[in-house]
């Protein structure tokens, strides 16, 4: 087992959205504001790293033709246990999150990472596996949404800072207003996947 | 009368205004997956078509009729993504059976409809709005020919699009995204459309 190595595959070289381009519907839906992207990518951490850690634990004991119907199962018991807590203590989260947050139950990222890592590897790697993998997930959210909201809108930190309006960089008549739309999120991931094929190409070279 | 005019706009909603792919974002992965031939999207639309209208069904009477009536609302995820997955096995083994050739064509992408989140999604928004059963099956029915429609456009523009000459590090799906980052732009001009 090898930390180090899981860390960089999480972030970068196997980037789960940049690299392995799963989970694209929330990337572009919710990447609007600061404080969605944030708690998208927290909500996604943590249902990601337990449901690994529960896969890998009962990788023994389920036949391998039932499986995937065990991974969805394991998985919905989270997204409904995050979905509920978020509506009780967070309830203006879960409102713009809306319906993407019980559709974590399909984001491909979290059934892709139970077929492809924790059914095959031990409790403590696909602990770490959930944890990194969910980290490059979140790093790409906030990227999309920092870029966009400052863009699109002219400000930073918006539904975090600011009491919630976040902070003006430049009066938002002058921000690109296309970005916040849908527009706007497929054209920032096509720049910052094609960004990363051209590093990943550079640094084989 | 009304109940008309209500399905019409539903119709008109989910297949220009609130397309599931270009506004909702609701089923992208196979949307980018299985494009890059004409016919296998076709294939895929339809299989959407029908998951969609089948789950939005069947959704919409188990949460009316068991989920509601036993106080198990909160049991909503768990419950729908069951019987979204034995519906996905129930088409999965019809065409195995009846269309071999879509079958082999369609592939991994079949059994993936399971996580497609369209159909989880509609399952979700058709309670979230309170469509009742009529509603709820236009609604997932024209969603998947909204679906259909974007991903077959989507299609035919990508069979063109190897013929262009592009940077190397755009290879793949980051031109893709372009792609359907200017069609959603075209798909915004229908979000004026508000005939009732």
């Amino acid at each position: 087992m090898n930390i180090g190595k899981q860390f960089k595959e999480g972030l970068l070289t196997q980037n789960p959205v940049l690299v392995q381009v799963l989970g694209m519907c929330s990337t572009l839906a919710i990447t609007t504001s600061f404080f969605n992207g944030l708690g998208m990518g927290v909500a996604v951490t943590i249902i990601l790293t337990l449901s690994n850690v529960i896969i890998s634990a009962i990788r023994k004991i389920v036949p391998d033709k039932i499986r995937i119907a065990m991974f969805i199962v394991v998985i919905a018991g989270f997204v409904t246990m995050v979905d509920l807590l978020l509506q009780a203590f967070v309830p203006a989260l879960s409102e713009s999150l809306g319906v993407f947050i019980p559709l974590i139950v399909v984001n491909c990222i979290i059934l892709g990472r139970a077929e492809a890592f924790s059914y095959k590897n031990g409790i403590v790697a696909s602990f770490f596996d959930g944890i990194f993998q969910g980290i490059g997930y979140t790093l790409v959210l906030l990227a999309m949404c920092i870029i966009r909201e400052f863009l699109g809108k002219g400000s930073f930190g918006g539904g975090l800072l600011n009491g919630g309006a976040g902070i003006q960089i430049f009066p938002a008549d002058y921000g690109v207003g296309m970005l916040t739309l849908p527009v706007g999120g497929f054209l920032t991931l096509a720049c910052l996947i094609a960004l990363m094929q051209w590093a990943l190409s550079k640094n084989k070279k | 009368m009304d109940q008309i005019f209500t399905l019409l706009s539903i119709t008109l909603g989910a297949i220009l205004a609130n397309n599931f792919i270009f506004s909702q974002f609701l089923g992208i992965c196979p949307f980018l997956g299985v494009s890059k031939k004409v016919d296998t999207a076709v294939g895929m639309g339809l299989a959407v078509t029908s998951g969609l209208g089948l789950a939005s069904a069947v959704t919409s009477l188990v949460h009316k009729d068991s989920l509601v009536k036993f106080g198990l609302g909160f049991m909503q995820t768990v419950a729908f993504i069951l019987v979204i997955a034995s519906l996905v096995q129930f088409i999965e083994m019809f065409l195995q059976k009846s269309m071999p050739s879509l079958y082999t064509a369609l592939g991994v992408y079949l059994p993936l409809i399971t996580t497609n989140c369209a159909v989880l999604g509609v399952a979700l928004l058709n309670i979230q709005n309170n469509y009742n059963f009529i509603e709820s099956v236009v609604y997932g029915v024209t969603g998947g020919l909204g679906f259909l429609l974007a991903i077959v456009l989507f299609a035919s523009i990508r069979e063109r699009l190897v013929f262009a000459d592009y940077p190397k590090s755009w290879e793949g799906f980051p031109i893709a995204l372009v792609t359907a980052g200017l069609m959603a732009l075209a798909f915004m001009g229908f979000s004026g459309l508000k005939v009732w």
